[in-house]
């Protein structure tokens, strides 16, 4: 309760302070307080305005002692701003600008995508640096540095703390909608290791995308990437078998889903189209959406997904969607047609990518290409990503070698 | 009379390992001449720039005014380019500067890279 509250509380600190530091430490030793007093005094009616007085009162205590300190004309303009605010009643409303201001702020284009994740972990999920660092698999002292850099960029440069103004506001959400989607997609895929290794950060993921929707409801594309969200993460129980290796979608148990989790996202969609402003997320959410509406693979709406696939790749044309695509039109309209989506494909791009061809091999053992099959299998083996791929595709490599009574 | 703009470079990598009491050497060596082209009435002018991990590079595609502004974070790092001139911007914060930045022509046709001057009076 009281890492999530402190996303609230800390935005709130911002603001008055602005001094990102300043104010994390500032609910740092209210949280200490908290934690001390709450079991004695029994928790507070309203646990989050408790902690922002106590955290404001801190802030103060700093700043008095800094003005005091410097005796800098700054200092003392800042230290009665903030003793101004600190009786300030916080409604709702402005605790729903400030986490809006924060968010938009950790993800400011002018700082990179990697710190702009971080922050954004760290201030508003409430993730230590190590527990980030371990996340993106880089040393603590790593993380440390990029998290602080990217903090000093924010005061030096005066990066300011507000909600952009209408006109910013479709490339500003653009990257905020960027660095949540990151997060949900890194919580369902170990770059290496073994996948699900983060169910933590799927869940902070899902958290961040349900806060973005709330805090912008009227925005269709923020609604819609709730709704991926939501339906990627309904699948999450049933994507490993018991030693931890991928299940395709396939052979995926379906009652383990969470159906409650699609409905949701479902919901979210419906919501999201009626708003009549269509976008990537919205047409990626209703795929996962109708994968996740089917009773089985073989009920799966093929037709209706391949072209949402062609749609997805109007607004992306990249790879990856291109490969995704052939794999929904391969299942609705063969595989030759399939394949065909594939060889349009600058081969320099997907060279390095173990999915495009795994996806390859799959549609060349379907049209009777085995030999080209089991080349296509072998270079994907060679530019696996993780244990978990590398077993399904060794052993995807040696039914097939097997079945043509060669060695492996 | 002509006008000249004198560009200081230095490596970035000493200037975090430099000593306070080395610092303040060089400070005086950059008051010391201050004081004298000062007095000699050649100096229009100039700033001390913060670190390059402050910077921002700003490039509008397309080749021509009206793209898509692409913001990046950190200095301007091409060795094709080179530096053709420079506008001091007084702006309220980093977005309002980016914003003017982005409209300067060298936006289209290159890159324009945006770093906060260092305000003394702010140092401690």
């Amino acid at each position: 309760m009281i890492r999530h509250e402190g996303g609230r509380v800390l935005a709130t600190l911002v603001r008055l302070t602005g001094n990102i530091t300043l104010a994390e430490d500032a609910v740092q030793d209210a949280v200490l307080d908290a934690l001390r007093r709450w079991p004695i005094d029994g928790v507070p009616d309203k646990p989050a305005a408790w902690l922002t007085t106590a955290a404001r009162h801190r802030a103060l205590d700093v700043l008095r002692r800094e003005a005091k300190r410097t005796a800098k004309e700054t200092d003392s303009r800042l230290l009665d701003e903030v003793t101004s605010a600190v009786q300030e009643e916080t409604s709702d409303s402005m605790v729903r600008d400030d986490v809006l201001r924060l968010l938009f702020t950790c993800c400011h284009p002018a700082l990179s995508f990697e710190a702009q994740t971080a922050l954004a972990l760290r201030t508003l999920c409430g993730m230590s640096t190590a527990e980030i660092a371990a996340v993106f698999l880089v040393p603590e002292s790593t993380m440390g540095q990029r998290i602080s850099r990217a903090k000093k960029k924010i005061s030096s440069a005066h990066i300011p703390y507000r909600i952009p103004a209408d006109h910013e506001l479709p490339d500003r959400l653009r990257s905020v909608t960027a660095v949540i989607h990151a997060v949900v997609t890194a919580g369902h895929h170990a770059s290496d290791g073994s996948l699900d290794a983060r169910p933590d950060l799927a869940d902070e993921g899902v958290r961040l995308a349900r806060m973005l929707h709330e805090l912008m409801p009227d925005e269709s594309e923020c609604t819609g990437l709730l709704a991926l969200s939501l339906a990627v993460d309904a699948r999450r129980s049933a994507r490993l078998n018991a030693a931890g290796e991928l299940i395709l979608m396939a052979d995926q148990d379906r009652s383990r889903w969470r159906h409650e989790e699609i409905a949701e996202a479902v919901a979210m969609l419906d919501h999201a189209v009626h708003l009549r402003r269509p976008g990537p997320y919205q047409v990626q959410a209703a795929i996962a959406c109708l994968h996740g509406l089917a009773s089985t693979f073989a009920d799966t709406d093929w037709p209706q997904i391949a072209i949402l696939y062609a749609t997805l790749e109007r607004f992306t044309p990249t790879p990856v969607v291109r490969v995704n695509r052939s794999v929904a039109v391969a299942e609705a309209h063969g595989a030759t047609a399939g394949l065909a989506l594939l060889d349009e494909l600058d081969v320099a791009t997907v060279d390095r990518w173990h999915l495009y061809w795994s996806t390859r091999g799959e549609l060349l053992v379907r049209v009777g290409r085995r030999d080209d099959a089991v080349v296509a299998f072998n270079r994907a083996i060679e530019c696996s990503p993780n244990d978990s791929d590398r077993r399904f595709l060794v052993g995807r490599r040696d039914e097939l070698t097997s079945e043509c009574g060669k060695p492996a | 009379m002509p006008r000249y703009a004198a560009l200081i470079y230095g490596a970035e990598e000493t200037d975090a390992n430099t000593s306070p009491e080395v610092w303040a050497q060089i400070m005086d060596e950059y008051n010391d001449f201050g004081a004298r082209a000062g007095a000699a009435g050649v100096l229009g002018g100039g700033e001390a720039l913060q670190e390059t991990t402050t910077a921002t590079t700003v490039h509008v595609t397309g080749g021509a005014k009206g793209g898509e502004v692409v913001t990046t974070d950190g200095p301007f790092a091409e060795t094709k380019e080179v530096l053709g001139g420079f506008y001091l911007l007084d702006c309220a914060n980093l977005d309002e500067a980016l914003n003017w930045a982005a409209q300067i022509p060298g936006a289209w046709h290159g890159r324009v890279e945006v770093r906060p001057v260092i305000d003394f009076s702010q140092e401690q």
